[in-house]
């Protein structure tokens, strides 16, 4: 079932990229990176994901799987006896990864994509506001997953905190960009902490991207034309 | 075999003519779990509904053993993990990402494309009307030499996709455009003749008489022309 060869079509950018990345490094699963020139879609990626025409697309044996958090899950059941679980083993805790998952995605990553694209210090205040109230969430959401250990998960990091912390290099430049910190040493203590240990993994490190650069790729994606 | 013991409680906190609550009562009908319903008047929430699900504040919450779970998707896998007989499912890593890809594109695609033809008129519901259509010819082409999504029985795509066959294609009359015509869909038309063939199905859709009564008062609250 784990046989075959596998590829994953993304970009060094993306967040939702980042996600499958780190799974597979979990699983010391060798693949082969396809990425995909910002702009423009491979021939390969619109035969692979018809209906979205998005990456991260992961091909197994040629099949193509479609979806960041979809393509995490099946990594975890397919190379299921390769390194560490990266979904919990208990359902009640599975229910609030994959809870918490989905809130990341729908309601806290749309806050920060509108502070990206924000205009004016009304509309940018508005915004932090509202990223201020998901990151409280998330804070306590930490505390009751964590019971106490390092990680969402535990004592390895699992789907959760790959969700989350693919968001990080973002968030980073985002912050740089605004001047304000939106992961707040006083009002989100322990997301901070787990913040630093998250990146400092050796299955987070090769694939998250260098804010810097990540910043320069924002300003030029962002770019308003001019006038 | 799924521990039972003699205080095993299970409670849904639902509301009788929304997809995503039914879809709960199906999932655990078809397991043979037992539950107590308690109906929720999402006009006015009860101090219940908002203690259990603080961030979302909707219908459904599953309780079991005093424990919440939000989130109809999260729900339903909640239930494949702790009751693992009849699976909703399937077995296969592969086969499980494309039925959760299917479920996430009729909850946050097919669902939002059908809700922006309702009120439209003219040209605008024409457009809205294709974009659903667009949407769910994937599904119509899924379904080719299948008796439901799961294959020759009921499973986890076919649970979601009762939003379509019970909610959207109910109230094409009372739009006056029919979203999903025999013609252009044969077999979805079949595959909803299959789920009413279907006991457990039977048992957990809102009587029709009743179903549209509801959906017309709702519409003429919200001042908008059904047929």
């Amino acid at each position: 079932m784990s046989s075959g060869e596998v590829k994953l079509i993304g970009a060094w950018a993306s967040p939702f990229v980042m996600r499958p990345r780190v799974a597979l490094n979990l699983k010391s699963v060798p693949y082969e990176f396809l990425q995909e020139t910002f702009g423009s879609k491979s021939e390969l990626l619109l035969k692979s994901n018809p209906v979205h025409k998005k990456i991260p697309v992961l091909l197994h044996a040629d099949k193509p799987v479609c979806e960041s958090n979809i393509i995490v899950e099946y990594i975890d059941e397919t190379w299921s006896s390769s390194g560490p679980s990266i979904l919990p083993s208990h359902p009640y805790d599975r229910a609030m990864a994959r809870f918490w998952a989905a809130y990341i995605d729908e309601k806290w990553f749309g806050a920060l994509r509108n502070f990206l694209k924000a205009e004016g210090e009304e509309e940018k205040k508005a915004v932090i506001a509202q990223m201020e109230e998901g990151n409280a969430l998330l804070e306590k959401a930490f505390i009751d997953c964590s019971k106490g250990k390092p990680f969402f998960n535990g004592d390895n990091i699992g789907y959760l905190d790959i969700s989350l912390g693919s968001f990080l290099a973002w968030l980073r430049v985002t912050e740089l960009t605004a001047s304000h910190k939106l992961l707040d040493e006083a009002k989100t203590p322990s997301l901070c902490k787990w913040a630093e240990l998250f990146c400092n993994d050796p299955a987070v490190k090769p694939v998250m991207p260098e804010t810097a650069k990540l910043a320069e790729f924002a300003k030029k994606i962002f770019a308003k034309p001019q006038a | 075999m799924a521990e039972r013991s003699e205080t095993e409680e299970v409670k849904l906190l639902g509301m009788w003519a929304s997809p995503f609550s039914r879809r709960i009562e199906i999932a655990l009908t078809l397991k043979g779990v037992a539950y107590e319903f308690s109906e929720q008047d999402i006009t006015n929430k009860s101090s219940l509904l908002l203690q259990l699900n603080p961030v979302y504040k909707m219908i459904p919450v599953l309780v079991h053993n005093g424990k919440p779970i939000s989130e109809s998707l999260v729900i339903l896998e909640y239930i494949d993990d702790t009751w693992r007989n009849n699976p909703i499912l399937p077995q296969d890593p592969c086969e499980r990402a494309t039925a959760r890809f299917w479920a996430k594109l009729i909850d946050q695609q097919i669902c939002v494309a059908a809700m922006k033809v309702v009120g439209k008129v003219g040209e605008e519901r024409d457009a809205a009307v294709e974009a659903a259509r667009d949407l769910l010819m994937f599904l119509e082409k899924e379904l080719v030499g299948k008796d439901f999504f799961g294959g020759r029985s009921l499973g986890f795509v076919d649970i979601v996709a009762t939003l379509v066959a019970f909610w959207l294609m109910r109230t094409e009359d009372l739009l006056g455009v029919k979203v999903v015509p025999v013609e252009l869909f044969p077999e979805i038309h079949r595959w909803v003749k299959n789920l009413l063939g279907n006991d457990v199905i039977k048992k957990c859709t809102p009587p029709e008489d009743e179903h549209l009564a509801y959906i017309r008062a709702r519409m003429d609250k919200l001042n908008i022309k059904s047929a």
